[in-house]
């Protein structure tokens, strides 16, 4: 997640003070890691320095949190530039759980096994998330719909594997052996 | 009694159907109050085992056990019985009765258990709000869409306050934003009533409602995979 980014799309809805950021990215984004003032401070800081936003004079009062900050025209267009184009597609085809299953066979270890235990994690945390989403809000509902739809693909794959497991053995082998 | 002392039990089952087994020695328990999914691939046996342990099939070899009483030796009328008075349950296709209204089919265990048709009625009649049905007691099933009928079989499943709930691919046949809502009234209702539960699924996001999985393969139920496994590691050590 883009602290930085984030920060500009927040400020683009209003000019804000630092406080105000920190609270609204906490409700919204951060919930499981909640964005530490220092970090929202030295985040605006450099923001400023590259000419994203503007902070206004601080306002008579204690504390750090007394200026203003206002997007400026080049922010906007950074934001606009990152909200439009596509992130990455993020899984990679060399993946943790591929990785054992190739080691486990071609070490002849039991990679059922290993796949059986993935699945059962998979699950308990595919429970977590399903009760996250029972008892919680429709943002934490959203949030925790994204990492069950990723956790279910990958049990496909894990179920797909399991049905491979003795060709798949056999390729490993050829493989090794050349 | 209570659904609180009640829970199921299968003990090695074994079941074929001709020369094909679909059961080679599965068991199981699940507790009282348990919602236990049940996983694995099309034709592994997983709803021959859920039809065993309803009682629906008997199976060739093995006992089923349900509140402390052995019921895969009951006669058929016994077991009926049994279906009837202390188990509920959810079909992928609804199954209504297209001849009854939806107030009808949900008071349909209670009038096939011999409560009079205007009780049946009124108990039936609750159902409705509380699995957001309000307004649709006197369509008929073919006036429904498939989230609502999915949602009248499910009130019908309960309406009974059955003991233990028999649930096979409840949401297969709904598109997956209504099938999170059957679930969702299903595992409210059930946790409220204190249902044991048992849902045949193949989809982890519906399984994940349940309290346990246990994963079904070649007739044999999961952990065992898991034995098989680590024989093998043995062996391999041996040899």
């Amino acid at each position: 997640m883009s602290v930085p980014l984030t920060l500009l799309g927040l400020l683009e809805r209003e000019p804000s003070h630092g406080y105000d950021l920190k609270r609204d990215y906490d409700t919204l984004f951060g919930r499981d890691k909640p964005l530490p003032y220092g970090q929202v401070y030295s985040t605006l800081g450099r923001l400023a320095r590259d000419g994203k936003v503007a902070a206004g004079d601080a306002e008579p009062g204690a504390g750090p949190d007394r200026k203003r900050y206002v997007i400026t025209d080049t922010g906007v267009t950074e934001f606009e530039t990152w909200l439009t184009e596509p992130a990455e597609p993020e899984p990679h085809l060399q993946t943790v759980l591929f990785t054992k299953v190739v080691l486990a066979l071609m070490l002849g270890r039991p990679a059922e096994q290993y796949l059986d235990a993935q699945r059962a994690a998979h699950l308990q945390r595919m429970r977590e998330l399903t009760e996250l989403k029972r008892t919680g809000e429709l943002v934490d509902a959203l949030r925790a719909d994204h990492g069950l739809f990723h956790l279910e693909a990958d049990l496909r794959w894990i179920d797909m594997t399991a049905a491979r497991l003795g060709p798949l053995a056999e390729a490993v082998r050829l493989e090794g052996s050349r | 009694m209570s659904a609180a002392v009640s829970a199921v039990e299968g003990r090695e089952l074994f079941r074929s159907f001709g020369a094909t087994p679909a059961l080679r020695g599965a068991s199981v328990t699940v507790a009282a109050g348990e919602m236990l999914a049940v996983m694995g691939p099309s034709g592994s046996g997983k709803s021959t085992l859920l039809h065993c342990l309803a009682g629906i099939l008997v199976p060739d070899r093995g006992e089923v056990w349900f509140g402390g009483q052995r019921i895969d030796t009951l006669g058929e009328g016994a077991r009926s019985a049994l279906r009837r008075e202390r188990f509920g349950f959810v079909f992928q296709f609804g199954q209504l009765v297209p001849e009854l209204t939806a107030a009808e089919n949900v008071a349909l265990p209670l009038l096939l258990d011999g409560t009079h048709r205007r009780a049946a009625l009124a108990e039936a009649r609750p159902w409705f709000g509380r699995l957001g049905l309000d307004g649709l007691e006197d369509r008929r099933s073919g006036e429904l869409s498939g989230g609502e009928a999915q949602r009248v079989a499910l009130a019908r499943g309960l309406v009974a306050r059955p003991e233990v709930l028999f649930a096979d691919e409840p949401t297969g046949s709904l598109d997956s934003v209504t099938g999170e809502h059957v679930m969702e009234l299903l595992t409210n209702a059930t946790r409220e009533q204190g249902t044991t539960v048992i849902l045949v699924t193949h989809e982890p996001r519906v399984a994940a409602y349940a309290h346990r999985e246990v994963v079904v393969r070649d007739g044999l139920v999961g952990h065992l995979a898991a034995g098989r496994a680590a024989a093998q590691t043995a062996g391999r050590a041996e040899g």
